[in-house]
């Protein structure tokens, strides 16, 4: 027996009651997607992935991955593009967008063919048998830099990569500014990371070409806008395309919105093949091509009173959304248009919002959307303005706060703010998280000479979005033409059987939010059962839910929606129940009353009739209903709350329904030796309304500072300056373990939303939002600094601590010091070196053009074929401990000046990935028969070896090709055995240390 | 010396909760995979492929085990034990179990299996551990949902619910 | 990620393994814990002909103090030695250094001479064997021999090792007096160390190896420097591992921890040795 707690005076909505999802969860009897059989003959899909950030496809070879036994099939973009139509682009342009690569690959990861066959093992080795060639381009990773002028372009309709370029205006932004006493700015780049759960993407697809339509099963988690997008891409009109979700889901934050382009390619694969497809995405696949947050560059300026007061803002945003626009972006830079002014009284606004392409993973839904990246540049702009104005920066912030009065509050660019009062949240978080302590523990470090700071936050959290909010990006003229789009419908359905028991189905695909509970609870305290009466079915499924654009699990929409929905549904019923009741029981009906599982009447207890004996009626004599009263079979409520309004002329947005109020403050100290943070304390203190189970809210609080935690401190998705990508596994990509996250203090007010049936509003996101700035306000306050970035990795901090560095003896090795790119199209690594060969300038010169000596170089070479006078190719195989490859190889020399200088260059492609570089070599005689080689270089490397593996690429380079010229020098100096050649020795010592790093310190 | 050719099929036998279990598997076959999809054990879960995660955390002879870096053939002969072995009854939890619902220390509870699994592990081996222990071995795990704070309270809690109740053993 | 296929062998003797190895050569691995090769084999980046499980062997089991070494065997499970009663007496840097390595789950299958196979040049035993100028004891079917550690690594994950020998055991000196400290920073606990330091302060001197900044771990010998002599040695240390930049900190950043994490480290063995 479950220990559910069984009847109760009180309701059950409100109490942290254990949640009927776990103990299914903790036995391992969940049902998530990959735990769910398959039909007999379903196929495996696996994925070939550019290892380029930006390369024209030339050729794919798939006839030996076809012939392999075990697969069934392997198609290519071409395929994909005769059998599908292109994605939605999220704004209007000559523009395509493909869920596979065609003709050309914009970021590291992108799909470009995809295999069937019987098994996922079966089908990676038919990956391994494809070959493709590409004409790698010019990349580009940062999004100012894509807006250059000659910047390499990624979409001709994209002209200078600027996929949108919209001005705002509010009230009297620049009156407000040529009267302010001071004028604050702050420039800050919010960075790439993604909430990652720990559960990849997983889908079944199944064609049926009789009927012309698709059976998806996916860990997919909403919007169902999407599902228009993905019929529309198969060619098939909604009711061709059944779309269903697991009961369980191993968390999402935003992310599984992004599984739908991988749904198009499982569909079509499906089709092609002519059996049901599975597939599921490994971890590798997820870090470096599901989906993420976008990053962003802003410059926020405020007109400021001499006393703090600020007058108007001026944002200046440039949201990178990566390779494609894909639906619903950019919705991250709408998504808190309302919301700008954040939770201030400003009435003068200013805007310029650009959207811009760049040769990354494209972004999408992620915990926090949109709200981390504005708070960043808003919060960290209240902290200078205390600083720039002498003010304590909690006192600027007191001073802007809406106050209680105005609420509901619109705001300058239109979201109408529906409860709240900041101010005494705000207090209650100071009292409870005893700042003064914290002030005194500030004053008692700095004066041992420590380095410690205290940083506020103060956010408003928006939950429910209005499904027309994206539609700021177009203008009013552009909107006419597009038609209107405004709601946020959310649904929920009840159901009696015929012995009376009580289901609710809703479409509100959780992922571990515990929505199965919190509906038990609410519809419960309606009909006066149990939760343990009461089940709930969050499934989806399009073909027979009540659905519309707006389910999903997304904008913390659930308990301020789709729990209000379900509740409303529910009093439809009850009414109809009393009506029931009261005719039986010979009362009037707002007599009647649910309790204990009985209606019954209000005066007189004991007449009464049991819940389940009324709620059958309708099934088995529904001609004993009173007359006028519909069935009580099942009752599907439609919910849209009509604050929620289209955009007007003047790009005013409602862009959510609800507004919670987070205020954040810390302590936190930095070790002067290593520049890592530790946090002394954080206070977290929200007002999400009405609290429908505590344990629940606490639990979303705790999960999103985490989150937040690691975005602030660990995580990012880095690019190298060339696209190639960083962070491909869990050892890069370093998300905070239970030794990282402390325990948050946190604290509660209530003010109920009156624009929701329950008075609850979201919860889930605000801590994405308001923790990452409310560190770098303390690492700022910490450090006395303007410019904080985030992440805040140790490194970088001490760079701010530890000033000159001390500088090397003398006789040390000199250091060639490269660096890591910078300029655009600027490859990996850059260095130069010397070396003194003894022998002339003619006999190395004669040596570098000889195939025998390139031939006994290069280590491992099956067959060198000579393809000119200076060209040559080679197969090669290498490695070094266990990890092992097989590479083309094409050496070449170039630009000769015989016998004083050469270029050599040289490239490897094989499956880990590819590599290269060139170097010009300059032979000079040093007067007594010797020669002063000199030699500059720049070296590459892509692919899987980069993603996985990338650490220590620029000293790898330079330590091998110092070594090649040391080899050299010993070959002309008499020296006879054959050395390991420059890219061989680059590609091997990177493999190494891929390896190295994949075995070794993996967190 | 069994020598297993790589493309066969060969008969993997082995204890699972108590029970023998057996079926075939070339040697490449993960023991995650084996577990999941050849058992029908897909209460053990798999985040990664490259041990990191620690949702395919399980115990091998005694031993915890990422099945993900483990090999199907390898544990011939072998004692495992999964998440599906923990609770005492079908229709009951374990104490540690039964700590996690109340703290609510999983949300979407993809990674619960495997912390379950060395929590379980670890409490037989250090019946009184600190907050400072359990985060060390909680270290070799991710949750994104829960913040850990409620895990970490759950395993306390436990601990000293399962002293508990080998005292009172003790004393029966 | 699945691996690529290969053949599977399950040596029950040393013997067993050596003649796979003789006769396969470069294209047979052994896999002992499997905490860094299976990671490999995932990812298709190792692609072994046929692998060699060496841990149902009965012989490499030995864990065991010989004169003045401690004996680890190929199968010595890192959570093993860890356990080992009185190990913060025979080897007080292993004790310190071995809780860094990974965690309890990985440690639990890892084995130590695993990760002195796999040479990382971040690894704690690696290093602690660099440190403590311990051997690797090497067997082929027909030879064996015993490599110094700072012989054994070559560079990154490169070691004298020839394709038909496997490492039988290590040994490490056991303490005898010096005072002895490590100090790890990594971006998260248990994560890949940016610079380990491990300091031995004897009456001959202090030795201070260091990992995660070189290729191999690499140690130096100085007599009982105090104040900026340190500081100039340290300096000089710091410049010649010839750091590098990566994702997670700079070169100067690991230059930077050399020279203090290294002097604190060697500060905290003097203190212990007092
Ligand atoms: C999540 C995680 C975190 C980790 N963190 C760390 C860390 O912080 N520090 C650290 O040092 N390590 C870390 N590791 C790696 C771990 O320590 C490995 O156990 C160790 O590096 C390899 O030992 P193994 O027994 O598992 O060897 P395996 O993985 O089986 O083998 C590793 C390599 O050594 C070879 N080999 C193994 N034994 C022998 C032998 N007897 N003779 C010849 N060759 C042999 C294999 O062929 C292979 O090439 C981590 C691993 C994981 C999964
Ligand atoms: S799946 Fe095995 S550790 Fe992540
Ligand atoms: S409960 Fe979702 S990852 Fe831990």
């Amino acid at each position: 027996m479950l220990d559910m707690p069984r009847d109760t005076a009180d309701g059950w909505v409100g109490r942290a009651i254990e949640r009927v999802e776990d103990a299914a969860l903790l036995t391992g009897r969940g049902r998530y997607l990959d735990d769910l059989g398959v039909k007999p003959g379903t196929l495996h899909m696996a994925i070939l992935r550019s290892p380029h950030p930006h390369a024209d496809i030339i050729a794919i070879d798939t006839s030996t991955a076809q012939a392999l036994p075990g697969v069934a099939a392997v198609l290519t973009g071409a395929d994909i593009a005769r059998l599908t139509t292109s994605l939605v682009v999220g704004v209007k342009a000559p523009v395509q967008c493909w869920p596979m690569a065609v003709e050309r690959v914009r970021f590291v990861g992108e799909p470009v063919a995809l295999v069937v066959a019987e098994d996922r093992y079966v089908a990676e080795d038919a990956l391994d048998l494809i070959e493709v060639s590409y004409r790698s381009r010019h990349a580009v990773v940062d999004p100012l830099a894509a807006l250059d002028e000659g910047a390499p372009l990624l979409h001709e309709g994209f002209p200078r990569n600027l996929a949108s370029d919209r001005s705002f205006r509010y009230g009297d932004p620049e009156g407000a500014f040529a009267r302010a006493d001071r004028r604050v700015a702050i420039s800050i780049l919010y960075p790439r990371n993604s909430c990652t759960p720990i559960e990849t993407y997983g889908l079944f697809a199944e064609y049926d070409p009789h009927e012309d339509a698709y059976d998806v099963l996916a860990n997919f988690q909403g919007p169902f806008s999407i599902h228009a997008v993905i019929a529309r891409a198969l060619k098939v009109p909604g009711n061709r395309l059944r779309l269903r979700t697991p009961r369980d889901s191993g968390g999402s934050f935003g992310i599984k919105q992004g599984i739908f382009p991988y749904i198009v390619l499982g569909a079509v694969a499906a089709r092609v093949a002519g059996a049901p497809v599975k597939w599921i995405e490994d971890r590798l696949e997820h870090l470096s091509a599901s989906v993420c947050a976008t990053n962003r560059a802003t410059t926020l300026a405020a007109a400021v009173t001499a006393d703090g007061r600020i007058t108007a803002l001026d944002f200046d945003q440039v949201e990178d959304c990566g390779a494609h626009l894909r639906a619903p972006e950019p919705a991250t830079l709408y998504r808190m248009h309302g919301n700008l002014t954040g939770a201030y009284d400003i009435r003068n606004l200013a805007v310029r919002n650009r959207v811009v392409v760049t040769n990354k993973c494209p972004t999408g839904l992620n915990r926090g959307f949109g709200g981390p990246q504005v708070y960043f540049a808003l919060e960290r702009l209240m902290q200078r303005i205390g600083v720039e104005l002498g003010l304590d920066p909690l006192e600027v912030i007191r001073r802007n706060l809406i106050p209680a009065t105005a609420f509901p509050y619109r705001t300058a660019p239109g979201a109408l703010l529906d409860s709240g009062d900041y101010r005494a949240t705000l207090e209650a978080g100071l009292a409870a998280g005893r700042l003064d302590d914290l002030m005194a523990r500030r004053d008692a470090a700095r004066a041992e000479g420590r380095l410690y700071g205290i940083g506020f936050a103060a956010v408003v959290e928006p939950s429910v979005s209005n499904m027309g909010y994206i539609a700021t990006v177009l203008t009013a003229e552009e909107r006419r033409k597009a038609g209107p789009k405004n709601g946020a419908q959310a649904t929920a359905t009840i159901a009696i059987d015929p012995v009376g028991s009580v289901s609710v189905h809703v479409a509100s695909v959780p992922q571990g939010q515990g929505h199965r509970t919190v509906l038990s609870q609410v519809v419960a305290d309606v009909f006066g059962l149990t939760p343990a009466d009461i089940k709930v079915n969050a499934e989806m499924d399009t073909a027979k839910d009540a659905w519309s654009i707006a389910s999903g699990n997304y904008a913390s929409r659930f308990a301020a929606a789709v729990a209000g929905a379900a509740r409303l549904a529910a009093d439809k019923l009850a009414g109809r129940l009393a009506r029931v009741a009261a005719a039986q029981l010979n009362v009037p009906v707002d007599e009647i009353v649910f309790a204990g599982g009985k209606l019954c009447a209000r005066d007189n207890r004991a007449n009464a009739l049991a819940f389940s004996r009324v709620a059958a009626l309708s099934h088995w004599s529904p001609g004993q209903l009173p007359d006028g009263t519909a069935a009580t079979i099942r009752e599907t409520v439609f919910w849209t709350p009509p604050e929620l309004t289209a955009a007007d002329d003047e790009d005013h947005i409602n862009s959510s329904l609800c507004h919670g109020f987070i205020f954040d403050y810390c302590g936190l100290e930095i070790d002067r030796d290593t520049g890592a943070v530790r946090i002394d304390r954080y206070v977290t203190a929200h007002d999400c309304g009405t609290i429908l189970h505590p344990g629940m809210v606490d639990g979303q609080i705790r999960g999103g500072f985490a989150h937040a935690l690691g975005a602030a401190l660990l995580e990012e998705y880095a690019y190298g300056a060339d696209g190639s990508f960083l962070t491909g596994t869990f050892a890069d990509y370093l998300v905070p373990t239970a030794m990282e996250v402390p325990e948050p203090v946190i604290v509660h007010t209530q003010t109920p939303s009156p624009f929701t049936p329950l008075g609850a509003k979201g919860v889930g996101e605000g801590n994405c939002m308001s923790t990452p700035v409310c560190l770098a306000n303390a690492v700022a306050d910490a450090l006395g600094v303007a410019e904080v970035r985030l992440p805040l990795a140790p490194s970088v901090i001490a760079a701010l601590i530890h000033g000159a560095e001390a500088p090397a003896p003398a006789g040390a090795r000199a250091l060639a010091a490269p660096h890591a790119g910078g300029a655009k199209g600027e490859k990996l690594m850059r260095g130069a070196g010397k070396a003194h060969v003894r022998a002339a300038p003619e006999a190395i010169w004669s040596m570098l053009l000889d195939p025998q000596t390139l031939d006994s170089i290069i280590p491992g070479a099956h067959g060198v074929t000579r393809v000119s006078d200076t060209e040559f190719r080679a197969d090669v195989t290498l490695g070094i401990g266990p990890v092992k490859g097989r590479y083309k190889a094409q050496v070449a020399l170039s630009d000769l000046d015989p016998p004083n200088a050469v270029t050599l260059g040289g490239r490897v492609d094989g499956n880990l990935g590819f590599g290269g570089g060139s170097g010009r070599i300059t032979l000079t005689p040093d007067g007594t028969g010797g020669t002063d080689l000199s030699y500059t270089y720049e070296a590459f490397v892509g692919g899987k070896v980069a993603s996985v593996g990338g650490r220590l690429l620029d000293g790898a380079a330079k330590v091998i090709i110092g070594q090649f010229f040391a080899a050299l020098a010993r070959k002309a100096g008499g020296g006879g055995a054959a050395t390991p050649g420059l890219f061989a020795r680059l590609f091997a010592r990177l493999l190494a240390r891929l390896a190295a790093l994949l075995g070794g310190r993996a967190p | 010396m069994p020598r297993l050719s790589a493309d066969a099929r060969h008969l993997v036998a082995f204890t699972l909760n108590g029970r023998p279990v057996k079926g075939l598997a070339s040697p490449r076959i993960l023991l995650s995979d084996f577990l999941r999809h050849e058992i029908g054990a897909t209460g053990t879960h798999v985040g990664c492929e490259h041990g990191v995660c620690g949702a395919c955390t399980i115990e091998v002879d005694g031993m915890l085990t990422r099945a993900c870096l483990t090999l199907a053939v390898q544990v011939d002969g072998s004692t495992l034990r999964t998440v599906e072995g923990l609770a005492p009854a079908p229709d009951r939890l374990s104490i540690l179990q039964a700590a996690f619902r109340r703290h609510h220390a999983l949300q979407c509870g993809f990674c619960t299996a495997g912390i379950l699994m060395s929590l379980d592990a670890f409490l037989r081996e250090t019946p009184e551990p600190d907050e400072a222990q359990v985060r060390d071995l909680l270290s070799g795990h991710l949750c994104r949902c829960t913040g850990y704070t409620p895990i970490v309270r759950a395993a306390l809690e436990a601990a000293a619910d399962l002293r508990k109740t080998t005292r009172e053993t003790a004393h029966a | 990620m699945k691996p690529a296929s290969f053949g599977y062998v399950r040596a029950d003797s040393l013997d067993e393994a050596l003649g796979v190895l003789g006769n396969e050569g470069a294209e047979a691995r052994v896999l002992a814990g499997g905490q860094s090769f299976m990671a490999m084999l995932n990812m298709r980046l190792a692609r072994p002909r046929v692998i060699i499980d060496i841990m149902r062997v009965p012989a490499l089991a030995e864990l065991a103090q010989r004169k003045d070494e401690l004996v680890v065997g190929a199968g010595v499970r890192q959570a093993r030695l860890l356990a080992m009663p009185g190990l913060e007496r025979t080897l007080p840097l292993v004790a310190q250094a071995l809780p860094f390595t990974g965690h309890v789950q990985t440690r639990s299958r890892g084995t130590v001479c695993g990760s002195i196979a796999h040479a990382d040049p971040s690894a704690e035993l690696p290093l602690c064997l660099v440190a403590l100028k311990g051997h690797v004891h090497l067997r082929a079917a027909k030879s064996r021999r015993k490599v110094a550690a700072a012989e054994f690594f070559t560079g990154m994950m490169a070691t004298a090792k020839a394709d038909d020998e496997m490492i039988e055991a290590v040994s490490f000196p056991v303490a005898n007096g010096e005072g002895t400290a490590f100090r790890e920073i990594a971006r998260r606990h248990g994560d890949f160390a940016i610079v380990a330091c491990a300091a031995l302060v004897s009456d001959h001197g202090i030795r201070l190896a260091v990992g995660g900044v070189a290729d191999t771990a690499v140690a130096r010998d100085w007599p009982h420097l105090e104040g900026t002599a340190l500081d100039d040695a340290l300096n000089a240390f710091a410049y010649e591992l010839d750091a590098r930049d990566d994702v997670h900190a700079s070169a100067r950043y690991r230059r930077e921890l050399v020279r203090r994490i290294g002097r604190s480290t060697i500060e905290e063995a003097a203190r212990c040795r007092a």
